[in-house]
């Protein structure tokens, strides 16, 4: 079908330093700019739905009602997510009543570079319910794509491209999870990683070196397409792991 | 950085000299009885151990009392016990009803106050002032707030589902502040339905074995709680039993990765609250006085054993003279001394290993060029002391600006701009706490954005309360203590631990059924493909 990069260390570490440069500058725009760009790779993606249906039929071997129904879903999660970016701090912030007389109130924040193990699954589908709640709050994400239909990442590639989504906000690379699992968790300019359907060696691999910067880690279960497509596969509990909260404290008085 | 002397002298000052000394006005500790020694408590009752060993008060170095020293047979049995209680009894149990037990628990360490307060001064050093107005007061409230908890989790959790217990916690907390770290721990896990095995540092044992009283006397259903002594081998006992379901740790960042490290590849949930380094920014149009009360309450509180102490100050150029000049005049009123005192400032060092590394790192700083202040006191031959201290002429790379001294020590540095002010204080691998201080709301929330810190301090510093989230950034751990931020850690919540159902969906609509498993499951086969 097509010659798929294998990346390597190198191609990790420089997509590490492109997602640095981008990510203050993109927790910088508003949360409702942000949100404005996740529907527009909605609407973009929307725009080439012909073209993923029969790619997804070509190489992933999925049946035609099968193409159409993830991309679907991978379009309307797009607008799903999209419509949290301006909520999500007021679902899950604070305004805490402390007995004191501050005012006190906590928000959740980014929480800077985060590289994802994209599931193996739903070559469509699977990539953007990793990416969309990773970046909505304003983190920089390093994608890694192994799966039997990588060439679907690289046109959701073009779909970012012509989002008005900031260069560098989201890298993609293609690759062996294998090669790569022992240069993410220990990198310092990794702050937390996600990884689906990981397996015990590699868990524990990705644990280990990334306790040495604490990094933040979150693993979860792959899923079958069908269940990728279930409305249980999108929630606000898949944008929890990637921020911090701050709790900002200021005296009340005359 | 620009070489920062002290202001000229224009403010006025009062003057007492040696003429007026403070009359010694020192809190009885009559009432506070102990054994000669103590066991773990264990499924509801103390038992006794294989070997024991001292708790000391680091003000006079003598013995208040023996502890056992938990083996891994006795881990195993705490964990055992908080098992079984678990399963048998308090997964079960009503929310309304566990509120009940932790609402009376908080009633009886109100009640005990006075008695908590000086124990923990004797076991730990910090003077009586804070133990009784600070800790004890934030304890009772801490175990009141979460005991509200209990019976309305449903609405604590955003989202279908409702979050259940997770098991058992096995929970590590350090000698700083013993019993408002004990309360911290174990008010939230029993709220939401869990079963406890705590690790008090083993300098500080003595309120925790006190707790165990009240809880005991609260009538909390045996095993609940259960409480081992010992340094980190026992820690790392608890940590690896396998039976552990959640480890939630406070303590320094080495030993915090070292735990992370040990639980890689396991599906035990771990939270952390580390280490610190917190910058204390003054701004040149902030109220100074207040500010350098700040700066005194930032660093000095609790001897400077404070993970979140605003242990690097940082000053805008033009009121640096002034502000360092301020400071000096505090710092030689400050009294150092025995913490039963009521007129104590600052108490004893908690133990002699902690004097030694305060010592090692002022040593080092001087090495290094950069320049020391400390008030004249005098110190008690006995006991383990150290007068507040300050240095200025610190750049970044030096050892006392970058690491976690943990003791009455202060770095002062000066900047010129916002951004550069923002660019040191974000110069360090910790993210706990930072202090703001400046009139200008714009500037101070701009200041507070930029920060990547768990806490905020906008002119104000140290402020804690049970409602109030609490944790780190960066290398400062993970996870959030207080308030509804709090009860996660605790909690597996269904949207957040979706797992895959056993059957290949017929119909592409996986069950709704809330999974009882912790989350973050190991990686399931790959299923096929249903295209």
């Amino acid at each position: 079908m097509a010659n798929i990069c294998r990346a390597s260390r190198k191609d990790f570490r420089d997509a590490v330093v492109a997602a640095r440069d981008a990510q203050e500058g993109w927790a910088g725009r508003s949360a409702f700019n942000r949100g404005q760009i996740l529907y527009r790779m909605g609407e973009m993606l929307e725009s080439r739905r012909p073209a993923f249906v029969s790619e997804l039929a070509d190489v992933a071997g999925y049946d035609r009602d099968e193409a159409e129904a993830e991309v679907d879903a991978a379009i309307d999660r797009l607008v799903w997510y999209a419509g949290w970016s301006d909520k999500f701090a007021q679902v899950f912030g604070s305004v805490n009543p402390v007995a004191s007389s501050h005012f006190d109130f906590t928000v959740p924040e980014p929480t800077g570079v985060v590289a994802a193990f994209t599931p193996r699954q739903a070559p469509l589908l699977g990539l953007v319910s990793c990416m969309a709640p990773i970046i909505v709050s304003g983190n920089a994400a390093i994608l890694i794509v192994e799966n039997d239909a990588p060439t679907l990442a690289l046109d959701l590639a073009e779909v970012l491209e012509t989002s008005d989504l900031p260069g560098g906000v989201v890298n993609i690379l293609t690759g062996q999870r294998e090669e790569l699992r022992g240069h993410v968790g220990g990198h310092r300019d990794v702050d937390a990683v996600l990884s689906v359907g990981a397996s015990t060696e590699e868990r524990t691999v990705l644990e280990e070196e990334g306790a040495e910067s604490v990094t933040r880690m979150e693993f979860r279960p792959d899923r079958s397409p069908a269940e990728w497509r279930s409305e249980e596969s999108a929630s606000p509990y898949w944008i929890a792991p990637f921020v911090e909260f701050k709790t900002t404290w200021h005296p009340v008085g005359r | 950085m620009a070489n920062v002397d002290a202001a000229p002298d224009t403010a006025r000052e009062l003057l007492f000299g040696d003429e007026w000394a403070y009359a010694p006005a020192p809190q009885s500790a009559d009432h506070v009885r102990l054994a000669d020694r103590y066991g773990p408590f264990i499924d509801g009752e103390f038992r006794e151990a294989d070997e024991y060993f001292p708790s000391i008060n680091p003000a006079t170095e003598e013995t208040l009392a023996e502890v056992g020293l938990a083996t891994d047979q006795v881990v195993d049995e705490a964990v055992g016990a908080a098992r079984t209680a678990y399963e048998e009894h308090w997964r079960d149990l009503p929310g309304g009803e566990r509120a009940k037990y932790i609402y009376r628990i908080g009633r009886m360490i109100k009640e005990k106050s006075r008695e908590f307060a000086v124990l923990e001064s004797m076991d730990g050093g910090k003077p009586i002032r804070e133990s009784r107005d600070m800790d004890i007061p934030l304890v009772a409230a801490h175990f009141f707030h979460y005991a509200g908890w209990a019976d309305k989790l449903e609405y604590a959790v955003p989202g279908p589902g409702r979050p259940q217990s997770l098991g058992v916690c096995g929970q590590i907390i350090p000698w700083n502040f013993p019993l408002l770290m004990a309360a911290w721990k174990i008010a939230p896990a029993l709220a939401t339905g869990n079963t406890v095995v705590i690790k008090p540092a083993e300098t500080t044992p003595l309120t925790a074995i006190k707790l165990a009283e009240v809880i005991q006397e609260a009538g909390l259903p045996p095993g609940v709680v259960n409480i081992v002594h010992g340094a980190g081998g026992v820690g790392t006992a608890i940590v690896e039993h396998d039976d552990v379901d959640k480890i939630a740790f406070t303590g320094s960042t080495a030993v915090g990765k070292q735990i992370q490290k040990q639980l890689a590849g396991s599906d035990t949930r771990l939270t952390l609250e580390l280490g610190g380094k917190g910058a204390n920014i003054v701004f040149e149009d902030a109220p100074l006085d207040q500010a350098v009360k700040g700066i005194v309450d930032g660093i000095y509180f609790n001897q400077g054993h404070v993970c979140c102490a605003g242990s690097r100050l940082l000053v805008q150029e033009s009121v640096a003279g002034e502000v360092i000049t301020k400071l000096r005049h505090r710092l030689s009123t400050l009294r150092v001394g025995d913490p039963l005192d009521k007129n104590t400032d600052i108490g004893a060092i908690n133990s002699r290993r902690q004097l030694e590394k305060i010592r090692s790192l002022v040593e080092v700083g001087e090495q290094e060029g950069a320049e020391k202040f400390q008030p004249a006191c005098d110190l008690p031959e006995k006991g383990f002391w150290f007068p507040p201290t300050f240095f200025t002429n610190v750049t970044q790379s030096h050892r006392i600006a970058q690491e976690e001294i943990f003791g009455p020590v202060l770095t002062v540095s000066t900047f010129r701009t916002p951004e550069e002010a923002v660019e040191r204080a974000n110069n360090t691998e910790y993210g706990l706490a930072s202090g703001i201080w400046s009139d200008k709301g714009s500037k101070l929330f701009s200041i507070s954005q930029a920060l990547k810190n768990g806490v905020i301090w906008g002119n104000t510093y140290n402020k804690f309360d049970p409602a109030s989230p609490f944790g780190g950034y960066k290398e400062s751990g993970f996870g959030r203590e207080g308030g509804v931020h709090g009860l996660l850690p605790y909690l597996d919540v269904h949207a957040q631990s979706w797992q895959p159902r056993t059957a290949a969906p017929t119909n592409g609509s996986p069950s709704t059924k809330p999974a009882s498993s912790t989350s973050a499951g190991g990686s399931p086969e790959p299923k096929a493909d249903d295209t």
